[in-house]
């Protein structure tokens, strides 16, 4: 069985999966705009997790809320389901094909065939789409890659019961019921709304905060770690920014695509200026990425070249900060 | 980010010859679309991150040699993983695992619980027992 599905590669998974649903559920989503109104953007230092031995920095929110507020504001219904059994697991998905339904999937990274082997991580939060079986194989519609991909129904059942931190319990997601027509507009100041109170919140380690105190600790690891460690700990943070989604610069290039379409949709040419603004602010992103990467592909770590980097966060804080306080009295 | 800047790097990416979608903007000023081939310092930010890991790797292992721990530990970073995402998938706690490393605790196990290592790693008993078949 194959559903008729088209595949549309996006920059990220989560927002793929949900503009690829509602595309073909009738309803032209674009990728940013499911990003701007479930309000995706984000920064999170993680003092108490560590990955790959090194601390996790977020760029985004938790996964499965960019879902979850998108449906909430524009008025569409999601089902979700977790399994504790793979069977069951399997024999609710071929259901849902055989009527017609491709379903969004919760999935670990680290044994998806399909990725080089260098970017296969215990990474959890993964998310696609299967549209249909044939013989043993799932068809796969996985945002990331260009084009569809399948996976034998043992490899499927690996990803979606991949343990550790979380661990998708094979859960499977799907929009149940649509309004007549979506309410974006409101939906748009909801999303903006929340994300301008995400990045100014007053928590040391969330948002515009949450940039300035990784600075902070940038400038004191090289003394307080060693060389090596530091060097590890800033890969850790491009990787994070860079690799794993599309983090610090990516995340903000489709959040100035999402303003500059709400602009058109709102009739708001504020809007517009503040997503070259956003432009400008990614771009300081990458320069960030490419000089810390600079500095530990050199191994040399001197302070100065911490310092440096730091100086370039805490100007982006800055940035982000009148940004924020400009998008809010915007709308 | 100017479409015509969208790095096309040589990056992993090419072995598998997949392209990443980006967000950038056009002549006019509109965001648009392109792809990428990979960016430089992402790659040199896996590179360090695999670099890391296969470090972790070859030292596991010649602590196993030195008989100064079990090869599970070896075994568990050649997955990538760390004590916490193997005993979630071996259903242990994490001390028992910890315990697991030490060579004596390691000869005692039962058939049932390194038949469950074993089945994680996806190798038989033997090869568990002697990492010469990790190669």
């Amino acid at each position: 069985m194959e559903i008729n599905f088209t595949h549309h590669q996006t920059a990220h998974c989560e927002n793929g999966v949900v503009s690829n649903l509602m595309k073909y559920n009738g309803f032209d989503v674009s990728e940013p705009m499911v990003f701007g109104i479930g309000s995706g953007l984000m920064f999170c230092y993680i003092p108490f997790l560590k990955v790959n031995y090194a601390p996790a920095i977020s760029y985004r929110t938790m996964p499965g809320q960019i879902f979850k507020r998108f449906a909430k504001r524009t008025g569409i219904k999601i089902k979700k389901e977790k399994f504790k059994n793979p069977q069951q697991a399997e024999a609710r998905l071929i259901e849902n094909l055989e009527k017609n339904n491709p379903v969004g999937l919760q999935v670990g990274v680290y044994n998806l065939v399909y990725f080089p082997d260098e970017y296969r991580f215990h990474f959890n939060a993964h998310n696609l789409i299967v549209y249909g079986k044939q013989n043993d194989n799932y068809l796969i519609s996985d945002p990331v890659m260009e084009t569809v991909t399948s996976l034998t129904s043992k490899e499927l059942e690996k990803v979606r019961f991949a343990k550790g931190a979380f661990a998708p319990k094979g859960h499977m997601y799907y929009p149940i019921d649509f309004p007549e027509k979506l309410n974006i507009e409101s939906a748009i100041i909801k999303g903006i709304k929340n994300t301008c109170r995400d990045m100014l919140a007053p928590v040391p380690v969330i948002g515009v905060n949450g940039i300035k105190y990784t600075a902070k600790l940038i400038r004191k690891w090289p003394k307080k770690k060693g060389v090596k460690v530091a060097n590890h700990y800033l890969g850790q943070i491009v990787r994070m920014q860079e690799e794993i989604g599309t983090g610090g610069g990516g995340f903000r290039y489709i959040y100035a695509a999402f303003l500059q379409e709400s602009s058109k949709i709102l009739n708001n040419s504020k809007l517009a200026e503040l997503s070259k603004e956003m432009t400008v602010i990614g771009d300081l992103w990458r320069d960030f990425a490419l000089d810390a990467s600079r500095i530990y592909k050199s191994r040399s770590a001197k302070d100065d070249a911490y310092n440096h980097v730091a100086s370039q966060l805490e100007a982006i804080a800055d940035k982000e900060e009148i940004f924020f306080k400009e998008l809010k009295k915007a709308i | 980010m100017k479409k015509s800047d969208v790095p096309q790097d040589k990056s992993s990416l090419e072995t598998g010859k997949h392209k990443e979608l980006c967000y950038a903007v056009d002549d006019k000023g509109e965001y648009t679309t392109a792809k990428s081939s990979g960016w430089q310092p992402k790659t040199i930010a896996l590179d360090n991150a695999i670099q890391e890991i296969n470090d972790r790797i070859a030292k596991a292992k010649a602590r196993v040699l030195n008989k100064e721990t079990s090869p599970i530990e070896y075994y568990m970073e050649l997955h990538k993983m760390d004590i916490g995402i193997l005993a979630s998938y071996v259903g242990l706690f994490k001390w028992q695992v910890k315990r697991h490393f030490k060579l004596k605790r390691f000869n005692k196990l039962s058939e049932k619980t390194l038949e469950k290592y074993a089945h994680v790693f996806e190798i038989s008993i033997d090869q568990l027992k002697d990492i010469d078949y990790g190669n």
